[in-house]
């Protein structure tokens, strides 16, 4: 209703190819990741000495449960949003980047796991360097989502125009949600090859 | 809920007129369409000049092997010991002329020019979806460009493992001066290129499938359009993989991980690192590489179409058969990377499959080439260099493209591979063709990006140079192949079944320099027109796409009013019917009663029904 009144033709149009933009860069990332797992498949078939050999430590289910959170936090910011509940909103995005960087702790953490196992990224066994590969790509992409979250929050702070931040939540969102996806497809893939 | 945002918008919807610019926001960090498609486009020739002085070079050293030159040694110092190129020297001229002219000239400034400049022009958008980002997609380019450049001023000289950059020796720094930092710098140059590729491509697709004007449905989209369309997806879907290739490469070089590296031994000592496959990363490179030629080619096929359409004054020859030929080498470009493969010890099997989707490629390839044909066929030609660049692209492109079916044969392949044969066939098919449709897209958009015409008797000079020049170059060079000589060897005097070929090199390194040299006669003509030119008229070919509605004088949103609406496909020239012999996009069957053929409305029952009328009042009858 209220978009309407305030959307020009060409605003919306322009709106909604930004959006589909974010939706091919979100296909691009995966081709990225696709592209890593084939790599990984392929290494690890070529000898029984390959793969990675040691189970994957239980940090990897709390940033599980971690990210899952903020994955839910950040729609509920999106909801406040939505009913112009500005206060709710900063707070719940403010839970959602600190869920974020939690995250992005425990997957450190999870490395710290895997030297003290002996399991190091300089490694003769590279399936064991690709569990280094797959999460750090993935907390790069992390940092790119905290960043564009921190900017949402200065939005909802300010406050920018009612129908920008709502755009601007919205696409975090969908980028966050990718980003979790994304690291639980991560997560499958390497239990399933462990 | 509302009132406090309407502002914001009437501010934003006004920004179209009242756009006040700065000589930094106009010239350099511009975020017009037109501006960053001139930008990617001189980018693209000063590297193309640089990568064709490169190519010069290595071609000197292969016809006088033996002979100094001094005047090398001014220039190229210690590269150029006594005048004669240095054996490390060649491998990094060949390395960064394919890289310079495969990513920088090819991809970045084809794609980037010609999708930039045509795909609001074409479609009636005001600009991209995303301004910012395609401004970020030029800068990140010219970065690249510049570090690729800049390696050549580093001790060690630039990479030179070739432009496919196979580990081991381009992952092991120490192997030779052109995997130390040089090749470091080549990584991280294509990391910002491919950066910059994926960030236009998406707004490219976005635009396209978003951004277009009233009754422009993607079945009245020129085939320019559905060409920049489909090399963006494929661009999307590969680039995105060579990081990954990239980013593991670089891994092994500077951090000591082994995914391509294993049992290497380098100057007496033995390398630590175990278990490694160099072949996992030919087949990540090449998952990007092929798709990564069909980049290169669909943009030149896209021009070539338009052109040859317009210049022929007909409609291009199965159009429909022309997107769906498009949309099949989309989709077999991504299964036929295996051909590349053939001799890494495959298995048969799976060469074989490699083999049989690398053929059917042949298919759709033939179909276009066909068209054009079909599309020359009894048109009224009117040949403008534009038009010679166009049927040039369509020349190299069925004599590179026959050889092709020779390579993808695995059986021949396996004789083949890595021989002069392989140079003769992409160099025609992706590297002549696709520069072909390049300077044919040049010549024709001229007058819409400079708002000048180019002068056509240098255009005649520069196209018969360069069209006979590229032949006598790369045409013997199959011969060489046949024979067994390898590509990318410093000196053929150093063995005995290669001598003979020696005398061949004198030929094509002549026709090489020619060739060159006739290049200036495109320079001058390019920068010289920009001040000097005559002045173009909006429409000065005759076209029906909507870029020539546009005012001559670029303005900040393209069209001064309403963007036009669309109500027909972009091929109605010579219409039986018309007076005129071609008849735009923009103009609504209403106002041309006397041409329109029942099948123009799309089953519409009540425009059909008003056109019978008016056929049977003025006596037309329609014969189809």
């Amino acid at each position: 209703m209220v978009d309407t009144e305030y959307m020009t033709e060409e605003l919306v149009q322009s709106r909604k190819a930004k959006k589909f933009n974010l939706v091919l860069g979100m296909i691009g990332m995966f081709m990225m990741f696709a592209a890593l797992s084939s790599g990984f498949i392929v290494y690890t078939a070529s000898g029984v000495d390959k793969g990675i050999k040691t189970l994957l430590p239980n940090t990897f289910i709390y940033s599980t449960i971690v990210i899952v959170l903020s994955s839910l936090t950040l729609h509920l910011a999106y909801q406040a949003a939505k009913l112009e509940q500005l206060k709710k909103q900063r707070v719940l995005l403010l839970f959602t980047i600190i869920l974020g960087i939690a995250f992005f702790a425990l997957q450190l953490h999870s490395w710290s796991v895997f030297t003290d196992r002996g399991i190091y990224f300089v490694n003769n066994n590279a399936s064991q360097s690709f569990l280094f590969v797959f999460t750090g790509m993935h907390l790069a992409h992390i940092i790119a989502g905290l960043i564009v979250l921190v900017r949402c929050y200065i939005g909802a702070a300010k406050p920018i125009p009612f129908p920008d931040n709502k755009f601007r939540m919205n696409l975090a969102t969908i980028f966050w949600h990718f980003l979790d996806v994304l690291w639980i497809y991560i997560y499958v893939f390497l239990l399933l090859n462990q | 809920m509302s009132s406090t945002v309407i502002s914001h918008g009437a501010a934003h919807h006004d920004s179209h007129d009242h756009h006040h610019e700065t000589f930094l926001t106009k010239y350099v960090f511009s975020q017009d369409h037109k501006m960053i498609a001139k930008q990617f486009l001189i980018t693209g020739i000063v590297m193309a000049v640089f990568a064709m002085v490169l190519s010069i070079l290595f071609r000197i050293q292969l016809a006088w092997p033996d002979k100094e030159f001094p005047i090398l040694e001014v220039f190229l110092g210690k590269w150029a010991e006594g005048g004669r190129i240095k054996p490390d020297f060649f491998l990094s001229l060949v390395t960064i002329h394919g890289t310079m002219m495969v990513f920088f000239v090819l991809t970045a400034g084809l794609s980037g020019t010609f999708s930039n400049l045509l795909i609001p022009y074409q479609l009636g958008a005001r600009d991209m979806a995303s301004p910012l980002m395609n401004m970020l997609s030029y800068w990140f380019f010219f970065i690249a460009c510049v570090i690729m450049v800049a390696s050549f001023f580093v001790e060690s000289g630039p990479a030179s493992a070739g432009w496919t950059i196979y580990p081991p020796l381009s992952a092991v720094p120490t192997a030779i001066p052109g995997s130390g930092l040089g090749m470091t710098m080549w990584l991280v140059s294509m990391f910002l290129f491919i950066v910059s590729q994926v960030l236009g491509g998406v707004n490219y697709i976005s635009t396209i499938l978003n951004m277009r004007t009233k009754g422009m449905d993607l079945w009245k989209m020129p085939l320019t359009i559905w060409a920049f369309f489909l090399t963006a997806i494929v661009g999307l879907l590969s680039f995105p993989v060579l990081v990954s290739a990239v980013v593991l490469l670089f891994f092994d070089r500077s951090v000591g991980t082994s995914f391509y590296l294993s049992d290497l031994v380098v100057g007496g000592e033995i390398l630590p690192n175990e278990g490694g496959s160099p072949i996992l990363f030919q087949h990540l490179f090449w998952f990007l590489g092929h798709p990564e030629v069909y980049i290169v080619v669909m943009p030149a096929l896209g021009l070539t179409s338009e052109i040859i359409s317009t210049n022929s004054r007909k409609p291009i020859f199965g159009y429909h058969a022309m997107v769906y030929s498009l949309v099949g080498i989309t989709v077999l470009s991504f299964i036929v990377w295996g051909h590349h493969m053939f001799v890494t010890g495959m298995n048969p099997f799976l060469g074989g499959v490699f083999m049989i989707t690398t053929l059917i490629i042949a298919v759709p390839s033939a179909v276009k080439a066909f068209n054009y044909i079909a599309t020359l066929w009894r048109g009224n030609i009117r040949f403008t260099p534009a038009m010679m660049f166009a049927i040039g692209m369509v020349s190299f492109f069925v004599s590179g493209g026959v050889t092709g079916l020779h390579l993808g044969n695995a059986a021949l392949d396996i004789n083949l591979h890595d021989t002069y044969f392989v140079v003769a066939h992409f160099h025609l098919v992706m590297g002549s063709a696709s520069i072909f449709g390049m300077l044919a897209g040049v010549y024709h958009w001229y007058p819409k990006m400079f708002g000048r015409m180019m002068d056509t008797k240098l255009g005649y000079l520069h196209f018969w140079l360069t069209f006979i020049g590229a032949y006598l170059v790369f045409f013997p060079m199959h011969f060489m192949g046949i024979d067994g000589v390898p590509r990318r060897y410093y000196a053929f005097t150093e063995f005995a079944f290669m001598e003979k070929w020696v005398s061949v090199n004198l030929l094509v390194t002549w026709a090489a320099i020619i060739a060159g040299l006739a290049q200036v006669a495109f320079l001058w003509n390019f920068f010289s027109s920009i001040w000097k030119g005559k002045k173009a008229t909006q429409n000065p070919w005759k076209s029906n796409t909507l870029e020539w509605t546009t005012p001559v004088e670029h303005i900040h949103g393209n069209w001064p009013g309403e963007i036009p609406t669309v109500y027909r496909w972009p091929y109605d020239y010579s219409k039986p019917g018309h007076d005129d012999d071609f008849i735009p996009q923009t103009t609504p069957f209403s106002e041309t009663m006397s041409s329109n053929l029942p099948h123009d409305f799309e089953g519409n029952e009540e425009a059909i029904r008003i056109q019978n009328e008016w056929n049977k009042q003025n006596n037309r009858e329609i014969v189809e």
